[in-house]
């Protein structure tokens, strides 16, 4: 079910490492330090052969931007069995993880980490429109419109976009962590997953004219906030408007 | 109990209703029933004893609240001239900072000019002026005579109107408003036309395409792969009368899930592509898109009244208030190896409606 250690979908920190082990490829003696690492941090749950287990799904074919996303966020290790593997704090340095990513993805071919470039947000306001457009639609049921997150079934939960860099938002429509479908490059092509980008960076970049935002959930943060914060305020007008004076 | 004139009793007193004196208006009087102690009226125990405020008494306090008030509407002077201020100082540039800068300021400044004076003018009530209670008596109810004057006058207002003595005005006034709700009801038919068909038959037919929503792209049963969702409207949706109309009946969901996890149903034999399945994305609560897709519990949610479909069970509703399975559309591949439909859903998607059977 859901701890099965796919991982995780989006994180808040930071993008360095992801995107300096896309550059260089992986050397013999990378995979051989990444074996190293899988062996001990791993196999525990995802097998000796990368296998997979009861517990864990096999990691041949995930490719090295699976690892890039569920270590790279903290996600991987898991911490604990849960419904959902949560973002937590980074295990790994980026060297550690670049290397990991480099021995699971020479155990079979899969989604290799994306480039910079691939990941970069673009200006064109057609371009994020067409991203806007391919989030609606792919997306934003699950993710909220402005990439608020919102809740699944049974405690899980689609998380907010907030602050996610390219790369992670990237390689998790790639790879599709946990209950995310996935969104291979024939689905949502290569630059369309960057028009998609573009558009959670700008939306995020929206200064909130109207005040404050109370987590961008819709009416039903603002009704709570209007009951529980005007409502007190009235109430409070009212007693003293009934009160004797002193 | 006690029957002094206080009246004070206990929780389980009565009072004895059949004693009652009809004569007795008096508030204070106590009239003890006979055998029993509790009084047959209580006394009316009048305006608790006035208290006084320190305002009416001390003078200092008096002084002291009439500089509150007067600091109060002064507070309210400050947030009109804010605003003024702040209409000149934070012009509309037509930045998003700028637009909010300008809302707080002359927000904060005409709210605190209003609401200033509101509590302003409360509190001097409330400590300066005088406080004594009144009491009013209620009036007497009309007496007779005032019941048949008012009679009278009704009865003259029908008498000069006519209305008994005028027969034919009499039914000119029942028949024109008895025929006034047929203009009503003639514009009922511009609530449009009958769905007739409508809500049972969407785009889908035999051979059409299963397109992405938005970009129309055809889809590759290969391009599918375990995992994936498409979401998918059907090919030509932009030359129909109403596409969104369409749309709103035709969008499908296309999900590819690992070989065997699917439960058969004989039914439904050879309505997917090697495990692709395409359901209908309108729920059959109240027609919310279902779209919330689970891949590795192949559950679907609808985030309108977390409804939950079940795609290893053909879409069945493990919870939530939806009544019905989603319709499954039959597809299949063309000789170019895109998605196609067989044929359109075999039942109406979407919520219940009256004739749905």
């Amino acid at each position: 079910m859901a701890l099965v250690a796919t991982g995780g979908l989006y994180t808040l920190f930071s993008p360095g490492e992801a995107e300096a082990s896309a550059a260089a490829p992986p050397s013999a003696a990378q995979v051989k330090d990444g074996q190293a690492l899988f062996e001990a941090n791993c196999a525990t749950c995802h097998g000796l052969q990368a296998q997979g287990s009861d517990a864990a799904p096999t990691l041949i074919g995930v490719g090295a931007a699976s690892v890039d996303f569920q270590v790279g966020t903290g996600r991987m290790p898991l911490a604990a069995s849960a419904q959902q593997a949560p973002e937590k704090e980074v295990q790994f340095n980026a060297e550690e993880t670049a290397a990991m990513a480099a021995y699971v993805a020479s155990l079979a071919p899969g989604p290799a980490i994306p480039t910079d470039e691939m990941v970069a947000a673009v200006s064109d306001p057609e371009r994020m429109a067409q991203g806007n457009d391919l989030f609606r639609t792919n997306c934003a049921m699950c993710h909220n419109v402005v990439g608020a997150g919102g809740a699944l079934t049974q405690g899980k939960y689609a998380p907010s976009l907030e602050g996610t860099t390219g790369t992670y938002l990237y390689e998790a429509m790639l790879t599709g962590p946990q209950s995310m479908p996935v969104f291979n490059d024939a689905n949502i092509s290569p630059e369309e997953k960057q028009n998609i980008i573009s558009y959670v960076k700008q939306v995020q970049e929206q200064p909130s004219p109207g005040g404050l935002k109370l987590g961008s959930l819709g009416p039903i943060s603002e009704g709570l906030f209007a009951f529980a914060a005007g409502l007190s305020a009235l109430i409070l007008c009212a007693v003293w408007l009934g009160r004797r004076s002193s | 109990m006690n029957e002094d004139a206080s009246g004070v009793v206990g929780p389980d007193s009565r009072v004895d209703r059949q004693n009652v004196n009809p004569d007795n208006d008096g508030f204070t009087d106590v009239v003890v029933s006979e055998g029993d102690r509790l009084p047959e009226r209580f006394p009316n125990p009048g305006l608790p004893p006035h208290r006084y405020r320190s305002t009416d008494y001390d003078p200092v306090s008096a002084k002291r609240a009439e500089r509150q008030v007067t600091g109060i509407f002064a507070l309210s002077i400050v947030g009109s001239i804010l605003f003024c201020v702040s209409y000149f100082v934070f012009p509309l540039e037509g930045t998003f900072i700028s637009i909010q800068r300008s809302t707080l300021a002359l927000g904060v400044g005409l709210g605190l000019a209003i609401f200033a004076i509101g509590i302003a003018a409360v509190h001097w009530a409330k400590t300066l002026m005088p406080d004594h209670e009144v009491t009013e008596e209620r009036h007497d109810i009309g007496s007779e005579e005032d019941r048949l004057a008012a009679l009278d006058i009704i009865n003259e207002g029908i008498e000069e109107s006519g209305i008994g003595r005028r027969k034919i005005i009499r039914n000119g006034l029942i028949a024109s408003t008895a025929i006034l709700p047929i203009p009503v009801i003639l514009s009922l038919g511009d609530l449009g036309p009958l769905p007739h068909t409508d809500l049972r038959t969407t785009l889908w037919k035999r051979g059409t395409r299963l397109v992405q929503d938005p970009t129309g792209d055809p889809v590759k049963a290969s391009d599918v792969t375990i995992g994936s969702a498409f979401h998918i409207i059907p090919e030509g949706l932009d030359e129909a009368e109403h596409p969104l109309d369409e749309k709103a009946k035709a969008v499908v969901l296309l999900v590819r899930m690992e070989p065997g996890v699917v439960v058969p149903r004989a039914d439904r034999e050879g309505w997917d592509v090697d495990g692709i399945y395409a359901y209908s994305k309108i729920c059959t609560h109240v027609g919310c898109p279902v779209a919330l897709y689970e891949q590795q519990t192949h559950h679907l949610l609808c985030p309108c009244h977390q409804s939950t479909f079940d795609l290893t069970h053909h879409a069945d509703v493990i919870f939530g208030p939806a009544n019905r399975p989603l319709p499954q559309l039959p597809i299949t591949v063309d000789d170019e190896g895109y998605l196609v439909a067989q044929r359109d859903f075999e039942e109406p998607i979407g919520a219940s409606f009256w004739e749905r059977g």
